[in-house]
């Protein structure tokens, strides 16, 4: 079958998709976006979250058909050109990242939670980021990473010191 | 001093920025968080088909039949691959070579590689696996590793069911204690659970030979297996490293490498495989289960006299690094403390459980959990708090650990416990239901909450032991780019995400004061490196790195000393140029270069280490130790069971 969605700010078709496809594998196999990470391909730890219709998903879990006509930001979408989205800075500025296998879904999360709630508590952010799995860095300086994020977002005023 | 250009008399007083020292970000940062890392599943190829693996459904079991035409038919399908097909020896290992590539007459474990597919579709690969029959006999499993150490199961190997044996006797194996504690003890099975799955993408080359991506920990071990398995040349098998999603071990046997190979070789296409996680845990090896009995003896007032112990580690069906883990599980087992008097039989035995092998600290780990369990039994009848009875047996430097081998490195073990003590404790729950035991379920909202405390402390070896020839190898190339002196660094070193790229360049940073290092991705192009394991690739890597570009810097200094005269002995480099002591350059090194390049490549190695005696288990068996403490606080609903996510505080030695 074919697929055709937004991906990216970008229309994109996939053809001879088998319909047992996810979402994720035509991402990955189909359209040269492996950004989005196969760690489970079962709903359990969040590397291939990707944004679909505005909401984050798990890639793996939504069926390639389900995609049809609708719009998928992905991983690779949240730059703005060369300069980091903010949380992708704090990523790398605070040692989030070790293997950074996890880091792709992380990112989408941190950045959805950001967008609902621009200064979240520590229990908020755990809470946010309790789909991802991390076996690396023990998840401190994922916390503290968004916590960079959240500051460099706020307006002037609203910023922690320090 | 004849140097020529102005700019070059203003003294370089600056080290050049992310040395060793600095806090430099990860070169491989920005691309993992915006996806642009290519990891070892995430490679692609025009034309490319995608191999799978059948495995055993058997724990154990004769294959008598293996028919591959049905599955060939399936539409896509272009090669079905069985033992018949392994073109070399039909067995690898890490330490022993007992593991078939794919099962000939026998499986000894489920999940067992038999056949293998590949087909231009995922789908078509799964399909065609169904269409393989094969004919099992199953036999009786054994699943019981103190039968196969007594000797009372069937052999499953050739040499009998015990892959090793060390047994360790430290003073006076009949020394008496007033106060004795004995417990049995078990650690179950456990895995690494990387996320990125085991994958990568196999390509023939035109010389007969193939070249490999893939993630891993070992690239050289892998290189020789492979090419036993495939019966090339080694030189013919070229290996690069793809992305690594975690190790933790895990990666240190083959897993998909040979069979990738096979499939490339046999179809002359690129061939990718990608484990699925159900099948990644039957894929690779897993941590040990022990089953540890262990007495300590000590004075009335809590010093240690005698520990004895007998460890019984589960190894599985193939020894992977069963062997290491038995030696460390035994040469670490009295744990982090002066103990004068050690007798510890130490066994790893083979079973038809799945295997296991690498994982963070094995040994070490298993043997951890008895000894910390009965240190606080014997905190308990002796009557002293269990940070107390720690401290009054501390390892200090110049100990002796069970081996009879001296510490002569910093032991601060007392130390580490006083500082996990003395960190603030986490505050409660405080009506934060996230917080509390049962969480959003709200079973409870404090009462029945109980908080325990918890203390441990081990000790792990740092590099391979046991007179292992543990080196390294770096290539480091020094040139000129458009006027701007640049280091290329490469090693076969694994970068499995703990930042082992990061500090290479720190170090040629430092020690040749050029800014832009740039490390090649590591490969079998260059000589080994070890495996990315027991802790050691900083130090060992590092220091191969640190080795080739100090022949690099003598180089340079040679001749810019040629050049201006001066002594090449009082000569460093700084800041891109060739400085004096005093920081006045003498020359610039993209002058002093031109269109030359210096490269060095230097093989490194630690001081050596010993075997152990087999009679005793006394040796020199490790270069180093390193320490660690913890302290975990957990609270706990005492009417339900149910307990809040605990908080770890953690302090170690060498900091690294
Ligand atoms: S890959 Fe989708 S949740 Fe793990
Ligand atoms: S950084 Fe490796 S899994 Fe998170």
């Amino acid at each position: 079958m074919k697929v055709t969605c937004m991906v990216n700010g970008e229309e994109r078709v996939a053809d001879g998709v088998w319909a047992g496809e996810s979402l994720l594998y035509v991402l990955r196999e189909r359209l040269g976006l492996p950004g989005s990470k196969n760690a489970c391909e079962q709903g359990e730890c969040g590397s291939c979250t990707v944004y679909l219709d505005g909401l984050p998903v798990c890639s793996c879990l939504v069926a390639a058909g389900q995609a049809e006509g609708r719009v998928v930001v992905t991983v690779e979408g949240l730059s703005e050109g060369e300069r980091l989205h903010p949380v992708q800075e704090a990523f790398v500025a605070a040692g989030a990242v070790q293997c950074g296998f996890c880091t792709p879904g992380l990112v989408v999360a941190a950045h959805d939670l950001l967008e609902r709630d621009p200064d979240p508590s520590e229990a908020d952010i755990r809470e946010a980021l309790a789909g991802n799995l991390c076996r690396c860095t023990g998840y401190e300086k994922i916390i503290e990473a968004v916590h960079v994020a959240a500051r460099r977002r706020l307006p002037e005023g609203r910023r922690e010191v320090g | 001093m004849g140097t020529g250009p102005g700019v070059l008399t203003d003294p370089v007083t600056t080290a050049v920025r992310g040395g060793v020292g600095d806090s430099p970000r990860r070169p491989d940062g920005t691309l993992k968080v915006t996806g642009e890392f290519a990891y070892s599943s995430d490679l692609w190829m025009d034309g490319m088909l995608w191999g799978l693996t059948l495995r055993s459904p058997h724990a154990h079991a004769r294959v008598t039949r293996i028919e591959t035409a049905r599955a060939l038919a399936v539409p896509g399908v272009f090669a079905v691959l069985t033992h018949e097909d392994v073109p070399g020896t039909n067995l690898y290992g890490l330490e022993i070579r007992d593991q078939p590539v794919l099962a000939a007459d026998r499986v000894r474990y489920q999940g067992e590689p038999v056949a293998l597919v590949a087909a231009e579709h995922p789908e078509a690969a799964r399909r065609a696996l169904d269409l393989v029959e094969v004919d099992f006999d199953p036999l009786p499993p054994v699943t019981d590793a103190r039968e196969s150490v007594h000797g009372t199961s069937p052999s499953l190997h050739p040499g009998g069911n015990v892959v090793r044996h060390v047994r360790i006797r430290h003073g006076d194996e009949h020394a008496r204690a007033d106060v004795v504690v004995t417990g049995d003890y078990e650690v179950g099975m456990q895995d690494q659970a990387f996320l990125g799955p085991e994958s990568g993408l196999a390509v023939p080359s035109p010389d007969g030979g193939v070249d490999l991506y893939v993630a891993t920990q070992w690239l050289h071990v892998d290189r020789d297996q492979v090419a036993a398995a495939l019966g090339l040349a080694p030189e013919l098998v070229r290996i690069t490293l793809a992305g690594v999603g975690g190790a933790f071990g895990a990666r240190e046997d083959l897993s998909i490498q040979v069979h990738a190979c096979m499939l490339a070789l046999r179809t002359r296409r690129a061939v990718k495989m990608v484990s699925s996680r159900e099948e990644s845990f039957f894929g690779h090896v897993h941590r040990h289960p022990a089953r540890m009995r262990y007495e300590h003896g000590a004075t009335r007032d809590g010093r240690l006299v005698y520990v004895k112990a007998e460890t019984i580690l589960d190894g599985g069906a193939y020894a992977s690094s069963t062997p290491a883990v038995v030696t460390n599980a035994a040469t670490l087992g009295a744990g982090p403390y002066d103990v004068p008097n050690v007798a510890i039989d130490c066994y790893g035995a083979y079973t038809n459980n799945p295997p296991c092998g690498a994982m963070r600290g094995f040994g070490a780990v298993q043997a951890a959990f008895a000894y910390e369990s009965q240190m606080d039994r014997l905190a308990a009848v002796v009557g002293i708090d269990p940070v107390e009875i720690r401290i009054r047996n501390a390892l200090t430097e110049g100990s002796r650990i069970a081996t009879g081998q001296r510490v002569d490195s910093a032991a601060p073990v007392a130390e580490l416990v006083r500082r996990v003590r003395d960190m603030p404790l986490p505050p409660s729950a405080d009506g934060d239901l996230r917080a509390m035991p049962g969480g959003v379920a709200n079973t409870t909202h404090g009462e029945g909450v109980r908080r325990g405390v918890g203390y441990a402390v081990g000790l792990k070896n740092v590099c391979f032991s046991a007179g292992f020839d543990d080196y390294s190898t770096a290539r480091v190339v020094l040139e000129a780019v458009a006027g701007e002196p640049v280091v290329l660094v490469h090693t076969a070193a694994v970068e499995v995400g703990q930042g082992l790229v990061t500090l290479q360049a720190q170090i040629a940073r430092t020690e040749l004061g050029v800014a832009r290092v740039t490390v090649a991705t590591a490969d079998t192009q260059v000589g080994g490196a070890g495996s990315t394991s027991a802790s050691r690739q900083s130090y060992v890597t590092g220091g191969a790195v640190q080795a080739a570009c100090r022949q690099v810097a003598e180089e340079v200094r040679r001749r810019a000393a040629e050049r201006s005269g001066a002594d090449p002995g009082a000569l460093d480099l700084a800041g891109g140029k060739v400085v004096t002591r005093d920081g006045v350059p003498v020359a610039d090194m993209a002058d002093l270069l031109g269109d030359d390049r210096v490269e060095r490549t230097v093989e490194w190695r630690h001081r050596p280490t010993s075997p152990i005696d087999p009679a005793t288990g006394q040796g020199d068996a490790h270069v180093q130790l390193a320490f660690a403490a913890h302290r975990a606080v957990v609270d706990v609903d005492v009417e339900l069971g149910l307990s809040s996510t605990g908080w770890c505080a953690t302090r170690r030695s060498p900091t690294t």
